[in-house]
């Protein structure tokens, strides 16, 4: 067997996108030696793309009459619960709610520099299914921001980076998890890392579906190595379809429109130029009476938000996701099977400053103008409200010395998650889960590393580079995406994801039989064939929640059963576990919210 | 759909060479898109970066026809031969086919201190005009692409690393520099390792950036600028040396210890 190096720390963090960098900064606070390993080069993390803004109840904005709007942690809450369709688990949403102005003032003294209002506070704006404005943000580049603010930080505090290294595996001693393994993706060479305590900030998994916003890096390796590791996973059916990726040219299928185009007063079109989020059938029961119901309403709200309504544009992200394809099936989408969404009469100006990247964005690959003319949007995969199981105090999961923070993490967000709340997820459960794992450290000795479990891992990535004559992995993810697309995207049916279902485990029989031609040094094929292994495993999880969830919540979207179920369906999470090779999908009912929580949700809904 | 000829440079450290590939374009195609339908369909082994695919997160640098640029960012249909030439960055050690190593400018930017607000702001949410953190903002929209860095020449032709950090991290020091609440008294550095004085202001930098930062105007220039006040002006020095000019009360700089942080890219790298 070759040599591989071993790297020693007292915590490992798997992944540097948001919550992977603050997880360090307070795992180094804590006294601790801090491994960080990056899939891609540091600081080019998904958190990037994150447009809109961080969601916090600061409550900086004034309206006309000079007073505040009055948001706190409580509306918050409330708002996060009933755009989860109280799915979530309350005591995280609580902590999330309560902990998040905290953690954004945090990153103004860490050297984030946001937007200001007039009177020099951190500027705000509205988004989908926030009732105030709470989203601070840097133009439409929050997540940059973000990213670079918390790399910097983190690299003053002290940290080893390991770029461009993929792990496969968790090494465990035991039930306990005490380490990983993988190979640098330039040499190819094999390395394992030996830590007290393991934190995974690894992401969401968007690449098995053909639009997506996600890069190559969302195959869900972090989700598997849990998952493998014995972790439950939950709320897997919840995807989020973010209703506005670009729809034309095709080269730039899927890439995102931020949700701030229609906070700063963006409105959607359908080709008898209607704004057909007005159509009363597209309101949930839930939001009844609390938007405008007049064009003239919504356009007086972008000056006066006090005594009109907001338009139904900004509803939640699965509702208006769902709305445009519902215009589209009826045969009201543009030429591109699409809608249109401008924000022209904003001006030219305006749009410069304030949505500067979408503009440039347009500009430079879509040939369009957009203080001029619309774009085309339709429906794009953007991010996974499901994922590993963590406890909300030290976000531990269900293997000791495994904790899990952000988009792997599940329990937040619940059946559909608000814009603007992954942002401050990763900030304020990056921490709770760097402290977390630094206390378990503190107290734990490093576990023994057995090479049995790497052998058996070498074999399964030497096998496509030694096979001849196999499968091509894109050819295999080619033909997982259209299934994945057309059978297990927004609608839903018993029968289209029976038939997902069927194809992925064909292709998961293909898959052991796949070869990759040129050797271990920096080659695409190889670390390819990979990661395909993490996205049909994936797939199949989600495709088995989405059977068994027989109702429509949030993103789940079942044209079967198009109810909601809130008798039966309403008080239940699904869990995935592994069992010898198989899934098992069990139901688990919510943690009963407390009485004092349910009068705040009362009081505000 | 139409046929372009894409020619990429193929090869590693020791050995390489430019290989044309036809590849069919479809609206709106980028050259990144042609890179990725040749690993699907003709050459897995051809490596490039890539992440985000829409110009915001800097990974897929290199070189299109000879000219710095972000692969998603440019569009095929803009090479009215039909050939376009795609290459690696040159400033940075070659790795394999478009991979360069480029943890060098990580190395580098370990070296300045993060924003370190006065004593007095520590803790408290800051009250700041736009109009005072504008400047810092143009900064901030760097996206660490290191075009920059690739062009130039104090790093390109002379492969002066030991001597000028280099645009990208000129740019950075601005922001702090010019940040209200910062405490550091930054130009030790900036005329010390960071090397300020290197740059000859051509403005290559400012060209090739594609999020249109005016790298050289309003970060480079202004930095010399403070640099020489503080340094190279007499008579700001006899004016500060009778007390009529007060001196700077920012605190001296505090450099940040060289392994606190450590970029680790590989192993050993191979001898071939």
């Amino acid at each position: 067997m070759e040599n591989y190096e071993t790297y020693e720390y007292d915590v490992l963090i798997i992944g540097a996108g948001g919550a992977g960098l603050r997880a360090v900064i307070a795992a180094r606070e804590a006294g601790c030696s801090v491994g960080v390993v990056c899939k891609s080069l540091l600081g080019k993390a998904h958190t990037v793309m994150a447009e809109g803004g961080v969601a916090a109840a600061l409550n900086n904005m004034t309206s006309p009459d000079g007073q505040k709007e009055g948001d706190s942690w409580k509306v918050h809450f409330t708002d996060t619960m009933k755009g989860g369709g109280f799915l979530n688990n309350w005591r995280t949403v609580e902590i999330f709610a309560k902990e998040a102005p905290e953690r954004v003032l945090e990153l103004e003294q860490y050297g984030a520099v946001f937007d200001r209002t007039p009177l020099g506070d951190i500027a705000q704006r509205p988004f989908g299914g926030h009732k105030y404005r709470r989203l601070n943000h840097v133009g439409d580049r929050t997540g940059l921001e973000l990213i670079r603010t918390l790399q910097d930080k983190a690299v003053g505090v002290g940290m080893n980076v390991h770029m461009e290294v993929t792990l496969c595996r968790l090494l465990k001693d035991g039930d306990r998890v005490v380490g990983a393994f993988g190979y640098y993706r330039e040499t190819g060479k094999f390395v394992v890392f030996r830590a007290k305590a393991v934190v995974l900030a690894t992401g969401g998994w968007g690449r098995m579906y053909k639009f997506t916003s996600n890069s190559w890096e969302g195959t869900g390796d972090g989700l598997q190595m849990a998952y493998e590791a014995g972790a439950d996973l939950m709320d897997m059916e919840m995807i989020q379809f973010h209703p506005t990726g670009m729809a034309w040219p095709p080269g730039m299928r899927g890439i995102l429109v931020t949700e701030g185009v229609r906070g700063e007063g963006g409105i959607l079109l359908n080709n008898k130029n209607e704004r057909f989020m007005f159509n009363p059938e597209y309101t949930p029961a839930l939001y009844k009476g609390q938007f405008a119901e007049t064009p003239e309403e919504g356009d007086r709200w972008l000056t006066d938000k006090k005594n009109n309504r907001r338009p139904p544009e900004l509803l939640t992200r699965d509702v208006v996701a769902r709305a445009i394809y519902r215009e589209v099936e009826a045969g009201r989408g543009t030429e591109h099977k699409a809608v249109e969404l401008t924000v022209s009469h904003r001006g030219e100006d305006y749009i410069k400053r304030k949505l500067p990247s979408m503009y440039e964005q347009f500009h430079a690959l879509g040939d369009v103008d957009i203080t001029k003319q619309p774009m085309e949007v339709y429906p794009t995969i953007h991010y996974t409200m499901g994922g590993v199981w963590a406890e909300p105090e030290t976000c531990s999961t269900t293997v000791p010395g495994l904790f899990a923070a952000g988009e792997v993490a599940a329990g937040l967000h619940g059946a559909n998650r608000l814009g603007g709340n992954s942002l401050s997820d990763i900030i304020v459960f990056g921490r709770r889960a760097g402290a977390g794992a630094a206390a378990y450290a503190k107290q734990a000795t490093a576990g023994a590393i057995d090479p049995a479990q790497i052998e058996s891992e070498i074999e399964i990535l030497m096998s496509p580079l030694e096979t001849k004559g196999g499968e091509n992995p894109y050819k295999i993810h080619q033909e997982l995406q259209e299934i994945m697309q057309t059978n297990a995207m927004i609608a839903r049916t018993e029968k289209g994801l029976q038939e997902a279902l069927a194809k992925i485990l064909e292709l998961q029989g293909r898959a052991k039989h796949m070869s990759v031609p040129g050797d271990r040094e920096f080659n695409p094929g190889w670390h390819a064939a990979r990661d395909l292994r993490f996205m049909l495993r994936t797939s199949e999880v989600i495709v088995l929640c989405a059977i068994e969830r027989k109702e429509s919540r949030g993103a789940q979207w079942r044209l079967d059963y198009a109810e909601k179920d809130d008798a039966f369906w309403g008080k239940r999470n699904l869990i995935a576990s592994l069992q010898g090779d198989a899934v098992r999908i069990t139901q688990r009912p919510l943690p009963e919210m407390p009485e004092e929580l349910k009068q705040v949700v009362e009081e505000y809904k | 759909m139409e046929k372009i000829t894409l020619r990429v440079f193929r090869g590693d450290n020791v050995s390489g060479g430019l290989v044309d590939y036809p590849v069919e374009t479809f609206p709106g195609m980028v050259v990144l898109d042609a890179i990725h339908q040749i690993q699907a369909e003709q050459d897995s082994t051809l490596a490039c970066r890539w992440n985000c695919k829409a110009a915001k997160c800097g990974s897929c640098s290199a070189e299109v026809d000879g000219k710095p640029a972000l692969m998603c960012k440019t569009r095929v249909d803009q090479y009215p031969t039909g050939t376009i030439a795609v290459g690696p960055m040159r400033a940075f050690p070659h790795i394999k086919d478009l991979i360069t190593d480029v943890s060098w400018n990580y190395r580098m930017s370990a070296k300045i201190p993060p924003l370190t607000p006065r004593p007095e702001n520590e803790g408290k949410p800051f009250k700041l005009q736009q109009a005072d953190v504008d400047r810092v903002q143009e900064f901030r929209k760097c996206i660490e692409c290191f075009l920059c860095q690739d062009v130039c020449h104090v790093l390109r032709e002379h492969d002066r690393k030991d001597a000028f950090f280099g645009p990208r991290q000129m740019v950075r020091i601005a922001a702090l520099e010019m940040h209200p609440m910062d405490s550091l008294n930054r130009r030790e550095q900036l005329k010390g390792e960071a090397g300020v004085g290197m740059c000859n202001i051509t403005k290559c930098c400012t060209e090739v950036c594609p999020e249109h930062i005016h790298i050289t105007d309003n970060a480079i220039i202004p930095l010399k600028e403070r640099v020489a006040d503080d340094y190279y002006d007499p008579i700001r020095g006899l004016l500060t040396k009778i007390g009529i000019i007060k001196r700077d009360t920012k605190a001296p700089l505090s450099s940040v210890p060289n392994d606190l942080t450590k970029i680790i890219v590989h192993e050993p790298r191979p001898v071939k």
